[in-house]
């Protein structure tokens, strides 16, 4: 195995509505950061992959477009997922793993605010059964929430605290959309908006973008004073129907935070992509997280959640207190689809 | 199979607040008013239109507006002889590419009023505006470019130009 690491992390500020900015508006001057901070350029990246989906916005082919946003010129080696940018990491990082570059640019961009992103997330579900039903996220997360509820020790306050919490990590996070001090009970005397689940428990929308460069061994040295290195990463799949799979787990994030050996060594922090309160707990849960392990010092999805650029965003949060030096093990998640779907588990260390 | 269920029905409807971006709608409400604006890349100088706020080619953002005139030359041009759905426009036509002067990108737009066998590449071409009570944001109020009273001009060899 090669040692890739992070080696500068840029994102936009979060935001609920970028206005008359369109996707490669706001991710241009986040690529030009995250370059800038790499100290290398374009031309000398080896493989250049993004994350996006043209739901969100309704703007057709907008990865194509993004392109505009970085030059491609002389033509660049490039490829895109329709994905969370932490799976075009994912990509890179096997690019940069069988040797085909020793450097990578990944980035991923989501503007939520020009659609209605509870029905155009109905659009992930199975095509015949599921959809034509229209069940949007909230309510589907809310299923969710109410099966861990009910089977377990769990109650709607520890989904407060999980709330309170990350509102409360994110003041320290100039780039959160949502951040504040929230008093529990206050919380809980809200109105439900699907029960289980208040409006606390839900992420805020979001328009945001996200970049990462990743380096291999020397390189890597001889750019960045304190990469942070990729020790394991993993991701899994669990079945498509929700009726299939048992809500209140998350056997997928337990293997795939297994396969990337998120239990060999003590862990300073985790960035977890919890958009929804509960799912929060179910992922603690399924990694094993102990005592003393810093949970989401960004805030999390629940203070910023740029659909297709959170979850890149939590490798980059967690990089960056490596980078900085404050943290020497940190782990990084990455969920996709509905109900915490697919997983993925990135585990980061200084030298 | 016995009874095979051919068709489903499940209809999708999504709405969107459409976003243009900066450069864009700069670029459409210029065409409202008649105007094609292009941006100068501040790293290769070329202009570019229409404007889109990045130079495709550096990678970097394009600030400066040039304004540019409706006037131009064929560079390539193909004749369309099949109809495009939807289209009023009937075939046989001409799409072309042409670069508009003082512009470095082409525009990719019709060529009318001449008969499609007598286009040229080279060929000096002026805008044909709908009128003016008609214009929206939209490339559509140029109808097509037309053939301007003037010698057809030698197109630069594009292996030499700046790009290369």
């Amino acid at each position: 195995m090669r040692d890739v690491a992070v080696v500068s992390f840029a994102q936009a500020p979060n935001v609920r509505n970028a206005g008359a900015m369109n996707e490669v508006e706001i991710l241009m001057p986040v690529v030009a950061q995250a370059l800038e901070k790499s100290t290398l350029t374009l031309q000398e990246i080896g493989f250049t992959c993004s994350g996006s989906s043209d739901y969100l916005a309704g703007a057709p082919f907008s990865f194509v477009m993004a392109i505009d946003a970085i030059g491609a010129w002389p033509p660049i080696s490039e490829s895109h997922v329709e994905m969370d940018g932490a799976w075009a990491l994912y990509e890179a990082w096997v690019k940069i793993q069988h040797g085909a570059a020793d450097s990578a640019l990944v980035y991923s961009f989501g503007k939520s605010s020009p659609g209605q992103i509870r029905d155009v997330l109905a659009l992930q579900l199975d095509p015949y059964y599921m959809a034509p039903l229209w069940p949007d996220s909230v309510s589907l997360a809310a299923l969710q929430a109410r099966a861990l509820l009910e089977s377990s020790a769990y109650g709607e306050k520890d989904l407060a605290e999980v709330a309170a919490r990350s509102r409360r990590n994110a003041q320290s996070n100039p780039k959160a959309q949502l951040a504040g001090d929230f008093d529990l009970a206050a919380l809980l005397a809200e109105p439900y908006l699907v029960s289980p689940l208040r409006k606390h428990d839900c992420p805020p929308i979001t328009d945001g973008a996200s970049a990462v460069v990743l380096a291999a061994g020397d390189l890597a040295r001889r750019i960045c004073e304190r990469p942070a290195w990729i020790r394991g990463i993993d991701h899994r799949i669990e079945p498509h129907a929700l009726g299939v799979r048992d809500l209140t787990r998350s056997p997928s994030t337990e293997l795939a935070g297994e396969k990337a050996g998120a239990a060999q060594g003590p862990l300073d922090l985790a960035e977890l992509h919890a958009p929804f309160t509960h799912q929060e707990l179910i992922l603690r849960d399924a990694l094993g997280l102990k005592e003393g392990v810093e949970i989401n010092p960004s805030g999390g999805a629940l203070a910023a959640n740029p659909v297709m650029a959170a979850g890149l965003a939590r490798i980059g949060e967690a990089a960056s207190r490596i980078l900085s030096g404050s943290a020497n093990r940190a782990l990084a998640h990455a969920t996709s689809g509905p109900c915490l779907q697919q997983n993925l588990v990135c585990v980061l260390e200084g030298e | 199979m016995e009874n095979p269920v051919e068709e489903i029905q499940t209809p999708i409807r999504l709405d969107y607040q459409y976003t243009a971006g900066e450069a864009t709608a700069r670029f459409l409400r210029g065409l409202k008013q008649g105007r094609i604006l292009g941006q100068r890349c501040p790293s290769c100088r070329n202009v570019i239109v229409p404007a889109r706020g990045a130079c495709a080619r550096c990678g970097v953002a394009t600030k400066e507006e040039v304004e540019l005139p409706d006037v131009g030359t064929v560079t390539t041009f193909c004749v369309v002889h099949i109809p495009v759905p939807g289209s009023a426009v009937k075939p046989p036509f001409v799409c072309a590419t042409i670069k508009l002067d003082g512009a470095d990108i082409g525009l990719f737009h019709l060529v009318g009023g001449i008969p499609p066998d007598q286009v040229r590449a080279g060929m000096r071409v002026k805008a044909q505006w709908k009128p003016r009570e008609e214009w929206d944001y939209t490339l559509e109020n140029i109808l097509y470019f037309t053939p301007m009273d003037e010698p057809d001009v030698e197109l630069d060899d594009p292996r030499s130009s700046a790009h290369a």
